[in-house]
């Protein structure tokens, strides 16, 4: 089951490496390099059903 | 009706040092009577050093400026004598709300933890801070102490030697010069000791413009923080509201980097934004309005030799997370008993270095903490801005990606786990009263612990008999501990002994400690 609860010791250490990982790329760049990313978060998550969970969550979201 | 702030606290009066032939030596020298300079004179006069406070202006400060004070400024408060006085008047919150557009993202609750004698923050004009130290330090001279306070008193040269500092004071009637033995400089963020000095001020400037506006008015918005992302009565910017007490409110819009500054200071200008976002039948009157732009920046020593920085004279943070008149105050409070110490004689000059790197580990993590609150509210790139976005639409559903919306991390104070005064702890504890961390509070059968602690070094034992202690150290023996303080303090263990430095900060803990191992960690907390 997709875990929806806070999970991550330093959450604010994480965003600020995430955006400082976007420092100097164009808009395609970041894009590549966020799918990138979501590809091997993925494969770290492995569970199908999970995965399948949370792109049902996110597109739910309005903007 | 007067205001506080218009009124001359302190005026020019001439001092016998201007007719003296030579120069007169003083002990320590304060500059600036700001609220980190007189907390600072105050906390030396009540160690029994002798000390001068000079200061270009004779009033409080001017607007209300710094708003939100911490727990722990208000435990040092206490421990200078004005705690009831900040918290009596000041305005006491818990709860939070933070808007995305035109809704409302989440609320929260900082749900403060039971046991401490004082609240999570409270808010206050700083203007009311400094009129009570003024207060605080005539009650001082009345009860005979040394410490004078010296308005139309503005430092124009500084000459450092190797036995004292040597300065020179303009006032109304003419120049004059003094000696000190040790100087601090609290004379804020744009320092003149420090450009005097030379000394470098390094760090981010952040390209963007607040108004902050503290607007007078009967409103009925419920004591909370409200923080808006995005509003549509400041699109694409933030804005933040904020209850003071005496029916003032601080606004702060976000306005850009692109702005005029002297324009949106206007009134006429002022006026209609605040229109939009409070409602065009609301009744207002305008206290103070300013335009700011911030940087987070420090100098790389905060002491130079026989000058000794402190507060935004030092370091400089963005207003994000009320970290910069709160780590002032815990500057001063590192400092004043080490300078007292050596002053006395007890300690060599070498413990002030550990006032260095303390204070400066302490700002590099208030800079980080507001640097990153200042990234996530003004992102500063088209993928910073998207991932923001996408963190404040999540959170309003996802409880997850609540800790990741940063409109600010509120002060906490920095635990200095490598200080060179911390002993090596034996035993298992709890590992929030590790040597480095401030004493936590809690309630004891004699009062809250902090103000049993008071203001020098002091030895506490719970639960255990009470070890023999050096000659002179105070001593708290506490034979039935409050669940809190078993909580805080002794975790699993059925007693622990704990050494607390003058600043209430832990020196060292022990389970069952022999005297010899009590005075070996009193002289390395004084830096032997």
């Amino acid at each position: 089951m997709l875990n929806t609860k806070a999970n991550i010791a330093d959450h604010d250490g994480f965003y600020a490496q995430l955006i400082e990982a976007h420092e100097g790329l164009d808009d395609a760049q970041s894009q590549a390099l966020n799918a990138r990313l979501i590809l091997t978060l993925a494969n770290h998550i492995g569970d199908n059903q999970v995965l399948s969970e949370a792109i049902d969550l996110v597109k739910s979201v309005s903007e | 009706m007067t205001k506080i702030f218009e009124t001359p606290l302190y005026p020019y009066e001439r001092s016998p040092d201007q007719d003296a032939t030579t120069p007169v030596r003083h002990k320590v020298v304060v500059i600036g009577a700001g609220p980190v300079g007189l907390a600072a004179a105050i906390d030396l006069a009540q160690h029994g050093i002798p000390v001068v406070v000079v200061d270009e202006n004779d009033k409080v400060s001017h607007g209300s400026r710094a708003i939100c004070f911490s727990k722990r400024m208000l435990e040092i408060s206490d421990r200078l004598g004005i705690g009831d006085r900040l918290v009596e008047k000041g305005v006491t919150w818990n709860k939070g709300r933070v808007f995305n557009g035109e809704d409302e993202a989440y609320a929260f609750d900082l749900l403060p933890e039971t046991g401490h004698k004082r609240p999570a923050f409270i808010n206050l004009q700083q203007y009311y801070l400094e009129e009570y130290l003024v207060d605080r330090v005539r009650e001082l001279q009345a009860e005979g102490a040394e410490i004078e306070l010296r308005g139309g008193n503005k430092v124009s040269a500084i000459g450092t030697h190797e036995t004292h500092v040597s300065l020179e004071i303009d006032t109304v009637e003419g120049s004059y010069n003094i000696e000190t033995e040790w100087v601090i400089p609290c004379d804020g963020a744009g320092s003149p000791t420090r450009k005097m000095l030379g000394c470098d001020f390094g760090g981010r400037v952040f390209e963007d413009n607040f108004l902050i506006a503290d607007v007078i008015m009967q409103a009925d918005f419920p004591t909370e923080r409200w923080f808006w992302f995005d509003p549509p009565f400041n699109k694409g910017q933030s804005a933040l509201l904020h209850k003071q007490p005496d029916d003032v409110w601080r606004i702060d819009l976000q306005l850009g980097w692109d702005i005029d500054r002297e324009r949106e200071m206007q009134p006429e200008n002022v006026i209609p934004r605040l229109n939009a976002m409070l409602g065009e039948d609301v009744k207002f009157d305008l206290e103070w309005v300013s335009v700011y732009t911030f940087q987070c920046r420090r100098m790389e020593k905060f002491r130079h030799g026989r000058v000794l920085f402190a507060g935004d004279a030092a370091h400089q943070v963005s207003p994000f997370g009320a970290r910069g008149a709160n780590s002032g105050l815990q500057d001063t409070d590192n400092l004043c008993w080490k300078l007292a110490a050596v002053i006395k004689g007890e300690a060599q000059e070498n413990l002030l270095d550990t006032y260095n790197d303390e204070r400066v580990e302490a700002a590099d993590e208030n800079i980080l903490n507001s640097s990153r609150s200042t990234d996530f509210i003004t992102p500063k790139s088209g993928i910073s801005r998207i991932f923001r976005d996408a963190v404040l639409d999540l959170a309003e559903e996802n409880e997850f990606a609540r800790p990741l919306v940063n409109s600010g991390r509120l002060s906490v104070p920095a635990v200095h786990s490598d200080s060179s005064l911390n002993s090596p702890e034996t035993g298992s504890f709890p590992k929030r009263t590790r040597p480095g961390a401030s004493a936590a509070d809690a309630p004891t059968d004699d009062g809250w612990l902090l103000d049993r602690i008071g203001d020098e070094f002091a030895v506490m034992t719970a639960g255990f008999a009470a070890p023999e202690v050096p000659a002179g150290v105070k001593q708290i023996h506490i034979a039935n501990p409050s669940e809190e303080l078993k909580t805080r303090y002794m975790g699993d263990a059925g007693g622990v002994t704990v050494l607390f430095r003058p600043d209430q900060h832990i020196a060292a803990r022990w389970a069952a400690p022999s005297a010899h191992d009590i005075t070996a960690a009193i002289a390395r907390a004084k830096g032997a």
